[in-house]
């Protein structure tokens, strides 16, 4: 017996390949396309997430016997505006230069299809220990796609990771670019997103054919 | 049998409730945390002043702050006088200025009242350097900047910031590499007031040429780029008259 069941390790498993979020379940896609075009910009998202998801999930489950189901959706919207709102004044207050790298990031929160889909697929129906593992699970794996894109959009289209030069100094000509290279602007743009999202997708279905859905 | 959840007057009544206990959650914590919210943005605005004018605490490549702790103290050293400039080029002084919220000001000058335009003037190494805050629009929301300018309308030294711009491309008007490009960068051309161009593909990305009115624009930021021009262009063309006033 490890820490969790055989059926609470899948919930945080699945998420991360056979059911990842992104991949998919085709959820969150546009926060992937907007924040990807640097490394930090997807890990501080992929953290932010972490934490609306995994709470908003066990509010939601414990709620989920008194939400009227006519109106569930507004509900939960509410919630996880409520609960991004308030971290984010609390950071003004406490913390004020993490909230400014966070402030960009609070619209793109609430907007995150992952999170209502969580909710509404799996926070409604479960407890909210289990819907926190759900959370977690899928935070996981949105993440991880998130930082595998923004790894290869910083790369290749400014020559950084976090921020540090790592192939040379495109103005004065050296490392890499003293061979000719250049940097390919296009991969900052959101459409290089969707393509770099597209081969991962290939390469996780080709590998594993089950993925593949027949019409 | 229907569900008790499932009910009309239910729904209504939790609704109700909902907004109830939300409405008075978030009120409650905006109301309660604004004083430190308010002081903080105090702190930055001078650090921000501050930072403009070259009084930071930057390593190499690195940036950083004047720390929070001094910065009162700092702020009151190096700012030798801080005044409000009328659209005439007139100018009182008063202490407060940095506190005038521009963005008020803005609305205020469309239906037609005079503009009173904050300017700091600060010292530091015996060079005298004048600093405007300015604001305008980018691709999603406010972008402003803290300009420091000699007499000349050279600048000196530029603080950008924004509140939503394209994370990891507009967001980044907010680093060095686009920040310290404005140094040295003439303002006037001729003798006329000619703001500076955030150039795509101005055939000068080492910036070597000061007195071409542009510099290089970040990749992929094409909007907020023109916004951070149209900004310079139209905020700190109305300092022009001070500046005239300042030589005779």
């Amino acid at each position: 017996m490890g820490l969790l069941s055989k059926k609470d390790a899948a919930l945080i498993k699945d998420p991360l390949l056979d059911n990842n979020p992104i991949t998919i379940q085709v959820l969150g896609i546009c926060s992937a396309l907007a924040i990807t075009a640097e490394l930090e910009a997807s890990i501080v998202m992929a953290i932010s997430v972490l934490f609306v998801l995994g709470v908003g999930n066990v509010v939601i489950s414990l709620m989920r016997n008194i939400i009227p189901s006519k109106i569930r959706i507004i509900v939960q919207l509410i919630v996880v505006a409520t609960l991004v709102i308030i971290v984010d004044l609390v950071l003004k207050a406490f913390a004020y230069e993490l909230s400014k790298t966070l402030s960009v990031f609070v619209g793109l929160i609430i907007t995150n299809c992952i999170i209502m889909g969580r909710f509404e697929a799996f926070a409604l129906a479960n407890g909210p220990w289990k819907s926190f593992l759900d959370g977690i699970g899928n935070s996981f794996g949105y993440g991880l796609i998130l930082i595998i894109v923004g790894f290869f959009r910083e790369l290749l289209g400014s020559g950084t990771l976090l921020g540090i030069p790592v192939l040379g100094d495109p103005i004065e000509k050296t490392g890499l670019y003293a061979m000719g290279y250049e940097n390919n602007g296009f991969m900052l743009l959101a459409p290089m997103a969707l393509i770099v999202v597209g081969i991962i997708i290939w390469v996780q279905r080709s590998r594993n054919t089950a993925l593949v859905e027949d019409h | 049998m229907e569900k008790r959840t499932d009910k009309n007057s239910y729904t209504i009544l939790f609704a109700i409730g909902m907004v109830l206990v939300v409405g008075s959650l978030l009120a409650f914590a905006a109301s309660g945390l604004k004083e430190r919210i308010d002081e903080n943005k105090r702190i930055e605005k001078q650090q921000n002043i501050l930072y403009a004018m070259g009084v930071n605490e930057n390593e190499g490549k690195s940036m950083s702050f004047v720390s929070k702790d001094i910065i009162a103290d700092e702020f009151s050293k190096y700012i030798t006088s801080q005044l409000v400039v009328d659209t005439d080029g007139n100018s009182i002084e008063n202490d407060q200025a940095y506190l005038i919220d521009i963005k008020k000001e803005q609305s205020a000058a469309k239906e037609g009242k005079q503009r009173k335009l904050p300017l700091f003037i600060g010292e530091k190494d015996g060079k005298t350097v004048y600093i405007a805050p300015i604001r305008g629009k980018g691709l999603w929301d406010a972008i402003w900047a803290y300009i420091a300018m000699d007499e000349d309308m050279v600048v000196q030294g530029a603080f950008f910031d924004h509140k939503g711009e394209t994370a990891g491309l507009g967001s980044n008007i907010n680093q060095r590499f686009f920040m310290d490009d404005f140094i040295g960068e003439h303002l006037m051309s001729n003798g006329s007031f000619k703001g500076i161009r955030v150039a795509k593909g101005n055939a000068d990305p080492k910036n070597n040429d000061k007195t071409d009115n542009e510099v290089d624009a970040i990749a992929g930021a094409t909007i907020t780029g023109d916004g951070v021009s149209a900004m310079i262009k139209s905020e700190l063309r109305l300092y022009v008259p001070f500046f005239k006033n300042l030589k005779n």
